[in-house]
């Protein structure tokens, strides 16, 4: 394991950012990690949403680029009604996945879904998904 | 009585059985559920970026509709659906800013501000209907029937859309009993099915789904209600892949809320088109004797 | 009479000097109508501040003075008492609040500097209108009123008793001793509450010098500091106080039982019932909502079984007077239902507690005899100790409770001593700030403990074998876990108590937004209300550990006892005035009045209105009122006011 070194930015540079997309300020978070708890799919995540949260205030965007974490979240806002506060963390989730999707990196692709499949799905699936995973 | 109602584009397909068995019931209760015209997809999702306005063109038109058609109240069946339509339309009514900028947008659309009351066929059936009167009509009470009501997340959160207590709701479990079933109170009744993520990362909603399941059958759960075609894909479509990686599930029906009305109502099976719901329950109910 | 006015503008060195060209503000007083001369200086406040305008009130013949500074509320009092040196009277002294009205708020120089002036200039206006007024005194009655029988309450009453002043301390339960009585060991020296309290509550019963109300309820406050009176309700007991020997025999006898509020509902109580075997005064009570025999009139086997004939149906409550010259609030805190989370499944499953419950279990002389015991008779064998239960969360109380993470250190020692569980301690940050909390922390460290840095979730059962399953997330090595256990402890947050705003209302003091009463200043005054006379103390005042809590009641006695060793207070002397010519005796003044100070009596053939000026706090209700302006309040005059928004609104 490496050692990072922090370059210079000022605290909260890419929370701004964050910030601009989804209106939240993750400079609240104080590292409770209840929504790591409650999350119904951390059990799958390599990082965990509190730790996310810490990736963005210290600027590590490369980081939250390399894991799965953002993609695998389901907005189902169970973090957003406990956060103690007041943080919506889907919404945060959201812009983090919009940083990528609006540079046209899907996580997603039409093409690689298989005829079956999407006979098999019903819309509600392939429309939710392909809003949330696509440009 | 009518309602203006909002299917969206499952329930005309893959869940016909969810808007086969709701029409019928509600008819049977003196109520007409009258679709509104040139419907959209709602999109499915609500969009939760701040900066992002093209997205919440498509239910705010749908609201549209409702109002063009002088209907100050419609009814969502599908909870995605539901939440969708209700979060646009509290934007549409809190946000003066967004509201002015997506009404000068939609310059061939008449005004938007809210007018309309986004309601889940839940709430009508608590507040409008009643579950005395639901029970009063019981042709065939669910005696016996072991179910487990699950919520998911779309009819809870966020709380301004919530129609029940975020942690704890009971409207489904109140329906249920009304219904006359054995309640399996399970404590997965609130937990994501993991929605989408049966597109982009299939192994993560299998094992959600499983969770879910694993929990309603060990509280002795003998089937799920849902209220979603989202829910009822994750739980009740790959039953059979989850089969293959856990031997020891044995499978469980799920069933929706409507259908269990229609039944109980004394309805012929054939509006509950028992053949689209993934796991036949068929043989179950036919066990307890009510079909 | 020629007036001479004396401006002085204050830096409060870069407090009000960094938004507001003070210079200028000075020099623009030095223009205005008969000011004689007007200083800006660095701190007003200081001795030196002070000796220069004592200097230029003898030298150069000042009648006026007026200071530019910070809010009255910090030194409104020490300019009046400057003048007061400097031998003028000190009613003829305005403040301006150039700082909190002005510099603090405000960012733009010249904007900010123009306030400054306009409101100096106010202040100059006003103060060319002011009078002489007298300052009068009232004496102290010596007599102290403490609400509230827990620890806090009784340091409080002894403090003031050994200083042989009478005090009387009210308790609404049938004993005193709060929720201190109720804990088994007290963190961190882990020393027994009940040993360490109940010779305190000894010495309250045998003290000479207070009087115990218990099962008695304040219900009415009138007056002001130096002379409240106050109506307490003596609830009827049912039982003689004086023939009661607390022997226990009805107790035994009576057949009607109820959850007990001292064993935290873990036992029950019967009808007629002696908290618990401390208790003081140890006298039984009977509970009328619960008695048969006053639903039924059937019974009274208590009545039968009692040797000593104490118990008496006949009893009504009783209304009692007392006079007191201070009044000290102790009443302490509730704690929070974690039903409000039903997350965390209290109240739906077996074995989740609340840290009160966990007291009771682990007393030896409570329901379990000091065992650790699941529902099923068992002991644990794994169990989980949850902090922040409501606190430190927007979506119910966002304090910090402050003792919960010392006790579930403490819960964590007991069961390693008490049991062979495993134990688990799910926690956000490890406040251990007081005397010896942080050694406390090192030590249950090394006795075993996992400690799990992360807020649970959730608790679910599971349903094969009832063991609990607490949701967490292990922030500090990235893990969400799902712990099972047989036994969760909740730690809840402490709040205040459900009838916060009725006792506010009642003293006439006021709440902060957290729900605790109000401190006069969090920092330099926290058992001191904004109402003279009336203090508070303990956790009434906000969540807080036994050491603080004592501290803070010897701090309100203390208070007190300087108070009517003085002997004497000094009255409001800006209070209201009739003008006897135009008052025409309708008595709108009386009905509005919350003091009780104007009468409309007979003064030679005429009804007017007469003010009691030791009531009068000066609010100015009665002057809104007043129909025929008869009624002004004296330091506040129609003329004062208009002139102050004259000078505001010139351009």
């Amino acid at each position: 394991m490496k050692t990072e070194i922090l370059s210079q930015g000022r605290c909260g540079d890419f929370a701004k950012k964050v910030k601009e997309i989804s209106r939240e300020d993750i400079l609240l978070c104080y590292q409770c990690g209840m929504c790591s708890a409650g999350c119904p799919i951390a059990f799958a995540m390599d990082i965990l949403p509190n730790q996310i949260i810490q990736l963005v205030r210290l600027g590590l965007e490369e980081d939250i680029a390399k894991s799965r974490t953002i993609w695998l979240c389901a907005s189902c806002l169970t973090c957003s009604v406990r956060c103690p506060r007041g943080l919506d963390l889907a919404k945060v989730m959201e812009a983090l996945r919009l940083i990528s999707l609006r540079k046209n990196i899907d996580y997603i692709r039409l093409a690689e879904i298989s005829h079956d499949a999407l006979a098999e799905l019903p819309q509600i699936v392939l429309v939710s998904s392909f809003r949330k995973h696509t440009a | 009585m009518e309602l203006s109602y909002y299917p969206g584009c499952t329930l005309k397909t893959k869940a016909r059985n969810f808007e086969d068995s709701a029409i019928a019931f509600m008819t049977a209760l003196g109520i007409n559920l009258k679709e509104i015209t040139r419907w959209n997809c709602c999109g499915a999702v609500y969009s939760l970026a701040d900066d992002d306005l093209i997205h919440q063109l498509a239910p705010v038109r749908d609201l549209i509709r409702v109002k063009e058609q002088g209907q100050d109240k419609v009814v969502a069946l599908c909870s995605l659906c539901f939440n969708t339509l209700k979060r646009a339309n509290l934007l549409m009514r809190n946000d003066a800013e967004k509201r002015k900028t997506l009404n000068s947008f939609m310059d061939d659309e008449i005004d938007y501000n809210g007018e309309v009351e986004v309601v889940h066929l839940l709430e009508v059936l608590r507040d409008d209907i009643g579950w005395k009167t639901i029970s009063d009509r019981l042709k065939v009470p669910l005696k016996h029937l072991k179910l487990a009501p699950y919520y998911g997340c779309t009819l809870l959160r966020p709380q301004e859309v919530a129609i029940d207590q975020v942690e704890r709701p009971t409207i489904l479990h109140q329906l249920l009993q009304a219904l006359g079933a054995e309640l399996i109170d399970f404590p997965f009744a609130t937990k994501c099915c993991s929605s989408f993520q049966a597109v982009g990362n299939r192994e993560v909603a299998l094992e959600s789904a499983w969770n879910i399941l694993s929990s309603a059958v060990s509280w002795q759960a003998e089937a799920l209600v849902v209220s979603c075609p989202l829910c009822d894909f994750n739980l009740a479509g790959k039953q059979e892949e989850i089969k293959q990686k856990y031997r020891e599930f044995k499978g469980i029906p799920t069933l929706y809320f409507t259908q269990l009305l229609a039944l109980a109502l004394g309805l012929d099976r054939k509006v509950c088109h028992f053949e689209l719901n993934y796991q036949d329950p068929q043989p179950l109910l036919e066990s307890k004797g009510l079909l | 009479m020629e007036r001479r006015i004396g401006v002085y503008i204050c830096h409060c060195g870069l407090n009000i000097a960094g938004t507001v060209n003070v210079a200028e503000v000075a020099r623009y007083a030095g223009t205005l109508d008969s000011v004689v001369i007007s200083r800006d200086y660095g701190y007003l406040c200081s001795d030196i501040g002070q000796g220069l305008i004592k200097k230029d009130i003898k030298e150069l013949g000042l009648n006026r003075v007026v200071v530019a500074a910070c809010s009255p509320r910090m030194h409104e009092l020490t300019f009046r008492n400057a003048c007061q040196d400097a031998g003028l009277n000190p009613y003829l002294y305005e403040h301006a609040n150039i700082r909190e009205q002005c510099s603090w708020p405000h960012t733009d120089r010249e904007l900010a500097t123009n306030k400054a002036k306009a409101l100096t200039h106010a202040a100059v206006r006003r103060v060319y209108y002011h009078e002489p007024l007298e300052v009068k005194e009232a004496p102290v009655n010596p007599n102290v009123l403490v609400v509230g029988g827990g620890i806090a309450g009784i340091q409080a009453a002894l403090d003031i008793a050994n200083g042989e002043h009478k005090v009387y301390l009210v308790e609404r339960e049938p004993s005193i001793g709060g929720h201190m009585i109720q804990l088994d060991r007290t963190f961190p020296t882990l020393d027994c509450s009940e040993c360490i309290l109940t010779p305190k509550m000894t010495e309250v019963r045998q003290h000479p010098f207070i009087n115990l109300l218990a099962y008695s309820e304040v219900e009415a406050v009138s007056g002001f500091v130096g002379d409240f009176k106050v109506k307490v309700r003596k609830k009827a007991r049912f039982v003689d106080e004086n023939k009661c020997t607390g022997c226990g025999v009805c107790e035994q006898k009576c057949p009607w039982k109820t959850d007990s509020e001292f064993e935290a509902g873990l036992a029950k109580r019967k009808a007629i019932y002696i908290p618990f075997p401390q208790a003081v005064p140890n006298v039984a009570t009977i509970d009328k909502k619960l008695c048969v025999y006053f639903k039924t009139g059937k019974c009274r086997a208590c009545e039968k079984f009692c040797d000593a004939g104490a118990v008496d149906f006949s009893q009504v409550d009783q209304i009692i007077e007392v006079e007191v010259g201070s009044i000290i609030i102790a009443t302490g805190y509730d704690i929070f239902d974690p039903r409000l989370m039903p997350q965390y499944g209290y109240g739906r499953y077996d074995n989740i507690l609340t840290g009160l419950e966990f007291e009771r279990m682990t007393s030896a002389g409570g329901p379990t005899g000091g065992r650790v015991l699941l529902k099923s008779g068992k002991e644990p064998e794994s169990v989980a100790i949850v902090h922040c239960v409501g606190s430190r969360d927007k979506n119910y109380h966002e304090y910090c409770s402050r003792v919960c993470c010392m006790y579930g250190l403490k819960y964590a020692h007991l069961l390693r001593e008490l049991t062979k569980a495993e134990v688990y301690e799910m926690y956000i940050d490890m406040r251990s700030f007081g005397e010896g909390y942080e050694e406390f922390y090192e030590r249950i460290s090394k006795e075993g403990v996992n400690f799990i840095r992360g807020k649970v979730a959730e608790i679910a059962a599971d349903p094969v074998d009832g063991k609990l399953i607490v949701s967490c997330a292990d922030t500090v090595i990235g893990k969400a876990l799902r712990v099972s256990v047989d036994m969760v402890i909740l730690c809840p947050a402490l709040k205040a108590r459900s009838d916060t705003e009725q006792v506010a209302k009642t003293f006439t003091i006021n709440r902060r937004a957290d729900g605790f009463f109000l401190e006069r200043h969090v920092k330099l005054d926290p058992v001191a209300t904004p109402t003279d006379g009336i203090f508070i103390a303990g956790c009434c005042e906000g969540p807080k550990d036994i050491p603080d809590t004592v501290a803070q009641a010897s701090a309100a006695a203390a208070k007190v006892l300087s108070l009517i060793s003085k002997g004497r207070i000094t009255l409001e002397s800006a209070i209201a005035t009739v003008d006897e010519t135009r008052c025409l005796g309708c008595g709108r003044c009386e009905e509005t009045c919350n003091f009780h100070a104007p009468k409309v009596v007979a003064k030679n053939g005429v009804m007017v209105s007469e003010i009691n000026e030791t009531l009068c706090k000066g609010c100015g209700a009665c002057a809104v009122v007043c129909p025929s302006g008869a009624m002004s309040i004296r330091h506040f005059t129609r003329q004062q006011v208009t002139s102050m928004v004259e000078a505001l609104t010139e351009a």
